[in-house]
């Protein structure tokens, strides 16, 4: 463990908590490098991270663009193996877990890409039932009680029958989400997921995502650019910066008024509230 | 929640099988040659129950050695064209993806020209010759698509334009510099047309057909989840370069088998799973039977009319698939673009 996770878990009530609990993910000097598409450009390099999550967890990564947050995200969800380092779900390394048995453990969350043929609502959540079948099944009654238990979870049951394309933008997020949770994921990883929601939205989304780590025993993991919610909503915060872990720890260890100053390149004030949770302020034009 | 069940998928290809039936009937009995359906059914029971000597010769004739091979023909290339349709709309993502518009038949057809020029007697060469251009016109179409490492939906349409009429000049080239051939019947074919026969035994395209039928449908789930991104289906556990491959090689094959045999008949790849989706929906455990059945019921129909309405001129079937195809084409582009 390293120094700043040793200080998490003696300051932090909650991560002190969460350690008694069993360990989900343990991310451990895990660095990437990668060419750049035009070759004149730099290779991209994330360099050594590393920290844990356990169940009921959940954590977001935080960091401005191009930090190499969503290189971290690839590699958490097995699509990439890191070039150093190891990343551990339940005591199993990501990289090693065939396809399907990887898509049973690990759902991600992304932006939604364009559907090219129109598809209802419960369609597309029954797809997070594939990881489960043989070639060229069809859907049990299982599938469906699992994929409706989906929907029921994110509160879109009365959307079943809706074409995807004609959903507003939270409520895709929330069908995207359901058809993750029908994969029945240990570790449930999403990208910006609140990218295009108005603050209502970031909002549900983010209690909705709380309440399923407190009550289903996912660790979930946010990639995200809301500081604010993040500080409210996550137990542990990995902030990057430049393709560097810069530092893992609660809220309150991660929002140094300086370090996010330096990150975000922006005139900030963190305020302590009660509870230990940090808000973030912008300073007027001084 | 309605999945799609087995049982459906029995229903409905059932019933397109009885459609295809129909079709078969109907043709057999239209012609030069009348005949009326009693006599079509009475003829191919006493042939099953084995008294073919009761058969009149002349109607023998027409029957069996004109109008049915004809329309077996019809039903191997139909579902050729619109299983590899079907087959390569998922592949590249592209609901306007068909064999024709990507200048993959003509690449085929350049590759059974070859064949017919370097090694016009090998049996087999032919098909194996269209396999390898479509294959390739594939391949260069897909790369010279893309854009910034990315598939770029109307950079690959453009590429599969220039592609076939790259490879259409290259065709013309060589049937104009080798004056010794039947021109016209060379220009006939390249429309597309059922008339020829194949030259080698008749078992092994249909084994062909289901084999690479198979094989797409074997994809069928996979290509269900590749339509709504192949990083998606990625991470929801599918080998997606494995169903790649399969696709490429199976639909690829496909389109060389029904060039092989037929020509270039346009648009067939593309109307038949378009109208099978809005029928059943965009299933491909639904979808891929569905057009290969579809497929075989519009080539026996269009082939029909094209040997009867200006009879007894013949038009060619591939006029015929174009007159209905192009007009689809441009109103299915034009709601995309909406």
């Amino acid at each position: 463990m390293s120094a700043p996770e040793e200080r998490a878990s003696i300051a932090s009530p909650a991560v002190a908590i969460a350690a008694t609990q069993a360990l989900r993910l343990k991310v451990e000097q895990a660095s990437y490098a990668y060419a750049a598409a035009d070759r004149s450009a730099p290779k991209f390099t994330l360099g050594p991270a590393s920290f844990e999550a356990q169940q009921h967890e959940m954590v977001a990564i935080l960091g401005p663009n191009a930090s190499g947050k969503s290189t971290l995200l690839t590699l958490l969800a097995g699509l990439n193996k890191p070039l150093s380092g190891r990343i551990e779900l339940d005591g199993i390394e990501v990289s090693q877990l065939d396809l399907r048995t990887r898509a049973q453990r690990i759902a991600l969350v992304q932006q939604e890409s364009e559907l090219l043929f129109p598809l209802r609502v419960w369609e597309y959540v029954l797809q997070g039932r594939y990881p489960y079948g043989r070639r060229l099944r069809f859907e049990s009654e299982e599938d469906c009680l699992f994929a409706g238990n989906a929907l029921a979870q994110v509160g879109a049951e009365a959307l079943r029958d809706r074409w995807m394309d004609q959903l507003s933008g939270g409520e895709k997020q929330r069908v995207i989400l359901a058809r993750a949770l029908a994969q029945r994921p240990s570790l449930l990883l999403l990208d910006e997921p609140t990218q295009h929601l108005d603050i209502g939205g970031k909002v549900e989304l983010l209690r909705r995502l709380r309440r399923l780590a407190d009550t289903n025993r996912y660790t979930v993991l946010v990639v995200t650019h809301e500081l604010d919610l993040a500080s409210e909503f996550c137990d542990r915060i990995v902030l990057l910066h430049k393709g560097k872990c810069l530092r893992v720890g609660t809220p309150a260890e991660v929002y140094d008024r300086e370090l996010l100053e330096e990150v975000f390149q922006a005139p900030l004030e963190v305020e302590m509230r009660p509870g230990g949770r940090p808000r973030v302020i912008l300073r007027g034009n001084q | 929640m309605r999945p799609l069940t087995p049982r459906r998928v029995a229903w409905i290809c059932a019933a397109l099988g009885g459609v295809l039936f129909a079709a078969v009937v109907i043709s057999l009995r239209m012609g030069a040659y009348p005949i009326s359906v009693s006599e079509i059914v009475m003829t191919l029971f006493n042939r099953a129950i084995g008294h073919q000597n009761e058969i009149p010769a002349d109607f023998w004739n027409v029957v069996y050695e004109i109008r049915l091979p004809r329309i077996a023909l019809g039903i191997l290339v139909g579902a050729s064209l619109s299983t590899a349709g079907a087959g390569f709309q998922a592949l590249l993502r592209n609901p306007l993806a068909d064999p024709y518009v990507l200048g993959v038949s003509s690449g085929a057809a350049l590759g059974a020209i070859i064949s017919l020029i370097a090694a016009p007697h090998t049996p087999g060469a032919i098909q194996a010759a269209a396999f390898a251009g479509a294959a390739a016109t594939i391949a260069a179409v897909y790369f010279l698509g893309r854009r910034g490492g990315q598939l770029d939906s109307a950079t690959l349409l453009l590429a599969g334009i220039v592609a076939a009429s790259f490879l259409s000049a290259v065709i013309m080239f060589l049937m104009t510099t080798l004056s010794g051939r039947d021109l016209r019947g060379m220009a006939f074919w390249l429309m597309g047309d059922l008339t020829s026969q194949p030259s080698i035994n008749s078992g092994w395209l249909y084994l062909l057909l289901v084999i690479g039928v198979g094989s797409i449908y074997t994809t069928s789930s996979d290509l269900n989840l590749i339509l709504t991104g192949e990083q998606e289906a990625r991470h929801l556990g599918v080998n997606v370069n494995r169903v790649k491959l399969v696709v490429y090689v199976a639909a690829s094959m496909l389109t060389g088998l029904a060039v092989s045999l037929s020509g270039a008949i346009g648009y067939v790849g593309l109307l038949v799973p378009h109208l099978m989706r809005m029928m059943f929906g965009s299933d491909y455990r639904l979808l891929i039977p569905a057009s290969a059945l579809g497929g075989a019921i519009l080539i026996v129909v269009a082939d029909t009319v094209a040997r009867t309405v200006v009879a007894p001129t013949e038009l060619p079937v591939g006029a015929m698939t174009a007159l209905v195809g192009a007009p689809v084409f441009i109103y299915l582009m034009r709601r995309r673009v909406r």
